[in-house]
């Protein structure tokens, strides 16, 4: 597996997450932003889950009003891919529970360092729910409760 | 505001969000970001020092803006500093905000380097994984020369965390790929290799990634890893559900792992030794055997990981190429998968026998699908599914069934989509062209492709049906008939006016008894759709008409009368009018002669690839052309302009004529081959500098790899590695042969002086004449190069020639030296002869050095049909019903050198006695040689007096050569 982006974004177009397993310069990454929108939102529902473009395999899937959309080298294995995203959102829904594109527009940090956890250098680096889980749940713990956090300026 | 679920949202953070998500315009976020900016500038410069907390949530914000699509110039330094807070939520926002926004700021990458090179050494597993994180995600050079020598320290350390593991070993893969000449190997190689062994599945998982990479790069260093992965693999497979508890996906056991596995394996030929061999064909048929039972479960992700890991499986069936039952086995269940309900599978199943048509024993099994795969092409919804449906019908097409796919695509065309039309185009013009049978066909096939999609019909298409119309003559009478009448229909597309223009200017009088297309109907045709072409069209059009003026001396006057006109002479376009003028000048100075020898038939083009390959493989990029011929035997590949090309280069003098049909823009019409005479010369000048090294030792280590392999078959992948796939296809023929060699650049940087050689050591240069056609100095990234080796065998010979390759890639020169599969047992011609014979002449031969026997241990299982195809891959002919044992093979030919002839018998005896019950054979090969005297044609059939005076090396050396195929 070696993903070369991904990115999650909204039926309207609206970038929620990116990630860059490849170093592209700004421009580059607006054009490919650009294009999978335009390619993945213009497909018919019930369409199947995979594109070529250019040199690259996209894998995509829906979830609610999120796109899930990732760019593949042109031997991997596009099912394997869509477990890979399938497993991220098991992730963020277990983290959030039952997530929804709010959580990740207000926690987008979070929605990073979940996927760090699972992904590095566009590899699976840990396929264990359990074993993902723990160790967001271990760097939780480390941060502040909601008294805390409610005592916090507003601005 | 939305609630925060846990943790420690920052609550200032939140109450911005939501801010921008109640602008109503883009003009009031951009103000309220503005607002926030100044906010967050005033607070950085402030006298106040700031505390963490406040630190990380405009850190945060401003992230979050940089996320939304402005620019951020700030904030970086603060960041910095958060890398070095004891907290962790903070020192998790400035790694993120770093490596989302890392900028090349050199001050800034030192203090980022010494942050982390703090952390990595703080033994504190959670902050260690940031550190590494952060590496990965940046991946920079700088950050490579930093840490590269420290990761694999930690990942191979015996008391590093098993996350942490994990972490350094995809960190490493990612600097690996981005500065592989700053990541140190050999030391721990091996040790990386036995994480294979390690008890904890993810850092398998990790370490599995890694190797892959590596291994590409080095084969041989880590050639250990694969029993381990087929170890492991193995355990996966038999494994039930339950035993990898967390690691079980959906009920499938680590479908991650497995795949990364198997993956891996595609990096190594199969197995040599036959245990591991053995072990490997058994998880893979578990594999296929799991993929045909009831689903364990029916949700989508079990059977899209099953599924997985039977596609992967597949995968490494055809990469090894080498077992027909897997190969079949592997077609007929994505068979299955063509008609299934789910759309992703039958996308993946098309797309997958792409390659599976490529392979010999394959291909056929693939042709039985083709009825549904036209039925997919006319009835699935979804045009990526389609796309796939064309690229295998492309595939598996071959002589037998292309008249009926090249129907069905230019069908299909009328309604395609736009985005793939022109790659249709191509693909049934490379069809016809390449199996037409007949060239009548080929030329209504093409013309057919003008009148669908004549906007899609790029310049490569049309200048081939020139090309190939002027090399056969057989059919120019046809196609000026054909474009004759297609030019009639009142809105003919500007392509097909091209080529009618430029067929009747050769070839008009062919058609010309004819009083329906007399001379003055054919130019008056072309002339009423002068007006509407542009201006190249207009160029060759008149060039069509100073050929009619020497062909149809009765026309002269009609046609001089329009290149007088104003609008001729008087044209804005300067080419026009020079045409204009030089071509009325030419027509009234010049005699009959004269204008008949500068105005002669075009001569035949020289041959070369098709021009519209090249176009469809820069198109789509090497990967994606599976190459139709690669791998499958197919001799009777249309050899197109073969037999004129040798007599081309003498025939095209420079007369004018060439340059009068040349337009400007017409690369495949000029007849200089590709590497002009200034290419030419720069490789030449590069062999003048490198060529003194070459006849001695080659450079580095010569790969064989695949070597063996090719000594029954002609075509396939003969070295591959990160940057370049060499392919061979050969055919031969008595004492000689011809050798394409194709170059893929598997990068999409070019490459720059390539050069490529033969090296003949010592003896082997007398023995084997080799000619090699320069290749072009560069290769563009992801295009194919072809080279053409001319081969004579002058006499018998034992060692193998090394094709040696040289380019410059990013600066750096690479060499490449390979052994060429050329082996004595080419230059077979196949002998047929009775049982009688056979036995006479066998007992005559008996002398030792007429004889070689050889005993060894098969490699794999002995199956019968494989072995014949092997026996008849080696050259011999495989005799039937001769030996009184029917177990044993025996076969006979003649090996053709320049100054002599060889008869060779053989015998292969099979033993399966000798280790009953095992998967090996022991068995026993014999081969008898003689060398024929008097040879008084060349196909003379072997008689026993020819049978006396042998070479014994010839003989063993073939003796090592069957016992190695088998």
């Amino acid at each position: 597996m070696k993903m070369r982006f991904l990115l999650l974004f909204s039926r309207q177009g609206k970038l929620r997450l990116q990630k860059w397993f490849t170093p592209l310069v700004e421009r580059e990454r607006k054009k490919v932003v650009r294009d999978m929108t335009l390619m993945v939102l213009g497909r018919p529902p019930r369409s199947c889950n995979f594109l070529h473009w250019k040199d690259l395999k996209v894998v995509y899937k829906r979830y609610a009003s999120l796109y899930f959309c990732c760019g593949l080298d042109d031997k991997d294995n596009e099912l394997l891919a869509l477990e890979v995203l399938h497993r991220y959102v098991e992730l963020l829904d277990k983290y959030f529970g039952n997530v929804c594109e709010l959580d990740i527009i207000f926690n987008f940090e979070k929605a990073y360092f979940i996927l760090d956890e699972f992904l590095m250098g566009g590899e699976v680096q840990e396929t264990s729910k359990v074993t993902v889980a723990k160790s967001i749940e271990a760097s939780d713990m480390l941060q502040e409760t909601m008294e805390e956090y409610m005592s916090k300026p507003a601005f | 505001m939305p609630a925060v679920s846990k943790g420690d949202g920052m609550r200032g953070l939140a109450v911005f969000i939501s801010d921008i998500r109640n602008c109503k315009s883009k003009e009031a976020e951009i103000k309220r970001i503005n607002k926030e900016l100044a906010n967050i500038r005033s607070k950085f410069k402030g006298d106040k020092a700031l505390d963490g907390y406040s630190k990380k949530k405009y850190v945060c914000k401003l992230l979050f803006i940089f996320l939304l699509g402005h620019d951020i110039d700030f904030g970086h330094m603060e960041a910095v500093n958060l890398l070095s807070s004891n907290k962790y939520t903070e020192k998790q926002i400035g790694y993120l905000f770093i490596s989302v926004l890392v900028n090349s700021n050199s001050d800034l990458i030192r203090l980022i380097n010494n942050a982390i090179k703090n952390d990595l050494s703080s033994r504190n597993p959670t902050f260690m994984n940031l550190a590494l994180h952060c590496i990965a995600n940046v991946g920079s050079r700088e950050m490579a020369e930093a840490f590269a020598a420290d990761i694999p320290r930690i990942l191979v350390a015996g008391d590093t965390m098993d996350s942490v593991k994990q972490s350094a070993a995809l960190c490493l893969l990612r600097l690996n790929r981005t500065s592989p000449d700053l990541v140190p190997m050999g030391e721990w190689t091996s040790r990386v290799v036995h994480l294979l062994n390690d008890q904890h599945l993810g850092v398998v998982t990790a370490a599995t990634s890694l190797i892959t990479t590596l291994a590409q790069k080095n084969p041989e260093e880590f050639k250990t890893s694969v029993s381990l992965a087929v170890a492991r693999l193995s355990r996966i497979v038999t494994s039930a559900s339950t035993d990898l508890q967390d690691y079980t996906y959906y009920f499938v056991p680590a479908p991650w792992l497995s795949v990364k596995l198997l993956r891996l394996l595609q990096c190594y030929p199969p197995p040599e030794d036959a245990a591991i061999r053995g072990r490997l064909s058994e998880c893979l048929e578990t594999i296929l055997n799991k993929a045909q039972e009831p689903p364990k479960s029916k949700k989508v992700q079990h059977s899209n990981a099953k599924n997985a890991v039977l596609f992967e499986a597949i995968s490494l069936i055809i990469h090894h190429d080498s077992e027909p039952t897997l190969l079949v086995r592997a077609c007929n269940q994505l068979g299955q998968f063509l008609q299934h309900r789910e759309t992703n599978l039958r996308y993946l199943a098309l797309e997958s026998m792409c390659t599976l048509a490529s392979s010999e024993f394959s291909h056929e099994a693939v042709k039985t699908h083709i009825e549904t795969v036209i039925n997919a092409l006319k009835t699935e919804r979804d045009v990526s599914v389609r796309q796939r449906a064309v690229d295998l019908l492309y595939a598996m097409c071959d002589r037998s069934n292309v008249q009926q796919i090249v129907a069905e695509m230019l069908n299909y065309l009328e309604t395609a989509d736009y985005s793939i039309r022109e790659e249709i185009v191509l693909k049934v013009a490379i069809l016809a062209e390449k199996y037409a049978v007949d060239y009548t066909w080929y030329v209504d096939t093409i013309l057919n492709l003008i009148r669908i999609a004549g906007d899609y019909v790029s310049e490569e298409v049309w200048y081939r049906v020139i090309q190939i119309v002027i090399n056969r003559d057989d059919v120019q009478g046809y196609a000026a008939k054909t474009v004759f009448e297609a030019l009639q229909a009142p809105a003919c597309h500007e392509n097909l006016v091209k080529v009618g223009g430029y067929i009747l200017g050769e070839f008009g009088n062919l058609i010309a008894g004819d009083p329906r297309s007399s001379p003055l109907v054919q130019f008056n045709l072309l002339h009423s759709k002068f007006h509407l072409c542009s201006v190249p069209s207009r160029a060759l059009l008149l060039s069509t008409y100073i050929k009619f003026i020497n062909l149809f001396p009765e026309v002269k006057g009609t046609i001089q009368e329009v290149l007088r006109s104003d609008s001729q002479l008087r044209n804005a376009d300067v080419e026009l009018q020079q045409r204009a003028v030089e071509y009325l000048r030419l027509s009234c100075i010049a005699s009959t002669d004269i204008l008949a020898t500068v105005l002669e038939e075009m001569p035949p083009f020289p041959e070369r690839e098709s021009s519209i390959l090249a176009k469809l493989k820069r198109k789509k990029g090497p990967g994606m052309v599976p190459d139709i011929e690669e791998g499958r035997k197919d001799k009777n590949v249309n050899g197109g302009m073969e037999p004129i090309s040798t007599n081309a280069t003498t025939k095209s003098t420079p007369s004018p004529s060439t340059d009068l049909l040349s337009l400007g823009s017409s690369p495949a019409l000029s007849s200089a081959p590709p590497s002009s005479s200034a290419g030419g010369l720069l490789v030449d000048v590069f062999t003048e500098n490198h060529a003194p090294a070459a006849p001695g030792v080659p450079m580095g280590p010569v790969a064989d790899d695949n070597f063996s392999r090719f000594v029954c078959k002609n075509n396939g992948v003969l070295f591959e590695n990160q940057l370049v796939q060499i392919g061979l296809k050969s055919e031969f023929r008595q004492n000689l042969g011809r050798m394409y060699i194709f170059f893929g650049n598997k990068t999409s940087t070019q490459f720059l002086n390539f050069s490529s050689s033969v090296i003949c050591q010592d003896s082997l240069k007398t023995q084997l004449s080799i000619h090699i056609k320069p290749a072009d100095p560069t290769v563009d990234g992801g295009a194919q190069l072809q080279q053409i080796l001319n081969i004579e065998c002058v006499s018998d010979f034992v060692e193998a020639p090394v094709l040696s390759i040289q380019f410059r890639y990013g600066g750096t020169l690479q060499n490449i030296a390979v052994k060429l599969p050329i082996t004595l047992n080419k230059f077979f011609q196949p002998t047929e002869m009775t049982s009688q014979d056979f036995f006479q002449r066998w007992k005559q031969l008996s002398s030792p050095q007429q004889e070689v026997q050889k005993i060894f241990k098969a490699k794999h299982s002995m199956d019968t049909e494989v072995t014949k195809a092997k026996i008849i891959g080696f050259g011999v002919a495989l005799l039937d019903r001769v030996d009184p044992n029917p177990s044993n093979f025996v076969g006979a030919g003649v090996i053709h050198t320049k100054t002599t002839q060889v008869g060779c018998l053989l015998r292969l005896e099979p033993n399966t006695q000798a280790q009953v019950g095992g998967p090996e054979r022991v068995l026993a090969c014999a081969l008898a040689c003689a060398r024929c005297r008097a040879v008084p044609s060349p196909n003379a059939s072997l008689s026993p007096s020819l049978f006396t005076d042998v070479p014994s090396h010839t003989t063993d050396k073939q003796g090592h050569c069957i016992a190695a195929a088998l």
